[in-house]
């Protein structure tokens, strides 16, 4: 049995921010599940974008395990673009 | 840096060649774009974003363009809509989802210019006169605002450059979806001038029939009418048509912290059932003076004119006005006034789709005035208290925390809450500047 990427879709997930002295907003851990904690190293880039999966925010480019993976912050929410598994 | 910024935008245009540019930016199919951008699944779908049938704003807002291709129009009735395309999706609409995102089309701009003029929701003007020194050409602007909006809000829009506000508008209009056309001296007759008459602002469809009547069909033919015989048939507006089809209007475009005196405060709306008799005109006049006579308070400002509106079944209506001698900004009197204009000059020939209140001729609230003998001043002073108190409630506690008890004896009509489902779009041409 493989698993494939069939699409992605948009999840709200938890995330571990800190309040920078600036005001700015510096998101440490995105948590996707109990047991799926992901520290992120960096934050490469903040701009608004239109999301694929819908809706339009800003976008963190993150940096977590040397993996770029992007997560959005609207209106008060965070969310990413979750991959859609289908197994085969 | 300061002076050079200074220096860079004296060069952009307005001391070397003396001629403006101005940007219109118009989102296309706006409603249907933000729905599609929220919820993708929608996306290269037939939909329509309609008002609520139940509230009988049952009407097609705005549709998708493989909507618009199965003939699908805005101002359509949601059955007529139906018949012209069946697998049609209907959405409602989203209003504080399209505010949002037409600030984030204002923020884009304001990166450009600080002339920004909004023509609704999702139409702008910008005067980027200043700014070609530093950004570069109005084309270049234009395109890198158009993938600016395109990468931070997947919605598309259409941009007309040119030397005018009116030309602009032209331009954004003349090629759709997701374009930029420049209509400048130099191609402005060969564009613009075979046009029919009425893709000009302001040539709705009683001048479009006039203008026809008397042998004008396109843009060109009202350019090259004299000035004079066009006042001569619409009066001071003509010299506008005029100047607005020859691309020589001058009108600025406003500050974006600009904001047109406030002239006059109304409420009107379709109600969900037809009215049939006065009690329910008069529970309507209530519910929407209240609303119009607090909006007054929150400005600061009395009326000296109220103005009544009727629209009956059939969609045709009246207004009548009156003056009063005293300035208020009492609900109840303005109400007691409307339903008097009312009572004079309605006969019931039709049950009624909607009414609406307006204050009008605004004065200061502390302006003097003069007392009567037998004008009821301490009565009037009680009612001001009352009124004061109710406004500290409900911005405490909500519109709706203290009503008038006639709102009660019918709650399809009373439930109504026309001082916060009021939004004011931004308005007329002739209104700004």
């Amino acid at each position: 049995m493989s698993r494939i990427i069939v699409g992605r879709e948009k999840r709200y997930v938890a995330v571990d921010v800190r309040f920078e002295p600036d005001g700015h907003l510096r998101p440490l851990a995105i948590v996707f599940g109990p047991e799926q904690v992901y520290a992120i190293d960096k934050i490469m880039d903040v701009s608004r974008r239109a999301a694929e999966v819908g809706g339009v925010g800003d976008r963190y480019v993150c940096l977590i395990n040397g993996q770029q993976t992007n997560l959005w912050l609207e209106k008060g929410r965070w969310f990413v673009e979750a991959k859609v598994v289908a197994q085969r | 840096m300061q002076n050079h910024v200074i220096i860079m935008k004296m060069k952009g245009g307005i001391c070397v060649s003396g001629q403006r540019h101005i940007l219109h930016i118009d989102a296309n199919s706006y409603y249907a774009s933000v729905e599609m951008q929220e919820n993708p699944a929608l996306r290269g779908k037939r939909i329509a974003v309609c008002g609520s049938k139940e509230d009988r704003h049952g009407i097609v807002l705005t549709a998708s363009y493989p909507a618009k291709r199965m003939g699908i129009k805005t101002g359509m009735a949601i059955w007529q809509a139906q018949q012209c395309c069946r697998d049609l999706i209907i959405v409602p609409p989203h209003y504080s989802e399209y505010m949002r995102y037409s600030g984030y089309v204002r923020e884009i701009l304001q990166d450009y210019s600080d002339q920004i003029e909004a023509f609704g929701l999702d139409e702008n003007w910008v005067d980027i006169t200043g700014s070609v020194g530093l950004f570069g050409s109005p084309m270049t602007i234009a395109q890198e605002i158009s993938d600016r909006v395109k990468r931070e809000l997947g919605i598309t829009v259409s941009i007309g450059v040119s030397t005018n506000k009116i030309t602009a508008k032209l331009g954004s209009d003349y090629k759709k979806p997701d374009a930029i056309t420049r209509i400048e001296p130099d191609n402005y007759k060969e564009i613009v001038y075979p046009l029919p008459v009425q893709d000009l602002l302001y040539v709705g469809p009683a001048t479009q029939r006039k203008l026809n009547g008397y042998g004008i069909r396109t843009i060109g033919q009202l350019a090259e009418t004299d000035p004079k015989v066009l006042a001569g048939w619409f009066g001071k507006v003509g010299y506008s048509l005029s100047s607005f089809a020859r691309g020589t209007d001058h009108s600025p475009v406003c500050n974006q912290n600009y904001h047109a005196a406030v002239k006059s405060v109304g409420n009107s709306g379709t109600t969900p059932r037809d009215l049939v008799n006065d009690q329910d005109v008069w529970l309507m006049l209530v519910v929407m003076s209240e609303s119009v006579a607090m909006r007054m308070r929150e400005l600061g400002m009395k009326c000296t004119v109220v103005e009544l509106s009727v629209r009956d079944c059939d969609l045709s209506g009246f207004t009548r006005q009156r003056k009063i001698d005293t300035p208020t900004n009492g609900g109840l009197e303005i109400a007691r006034i409307a339903f008097d204009l009312f009572k004079r000059t309605y006969r019931w020939g039709k049950p009624l789709r909607g009414v609406g209140v307006r204050g009008a001729s605004l004065v200061p609230q502390d302006c003097p005035i003069q007392l009567g003998f037998f004008s009821g001043e301490e009565k009037r002073e009680r009612m001001e208290r009352i009124d004061k108190a109710v406004d500290t409630l409900r911005q405490r506690y909500g519109y709706t925390a203290v009503q008038r008890a006639v709102l009660y004896t019918d709650r399809g009509l009373g439930t109504i809450n026309p001082k916060d489902d009021h939004t004011v779009h931004p308005v007329g041409f002739f209104n700004a500047g």
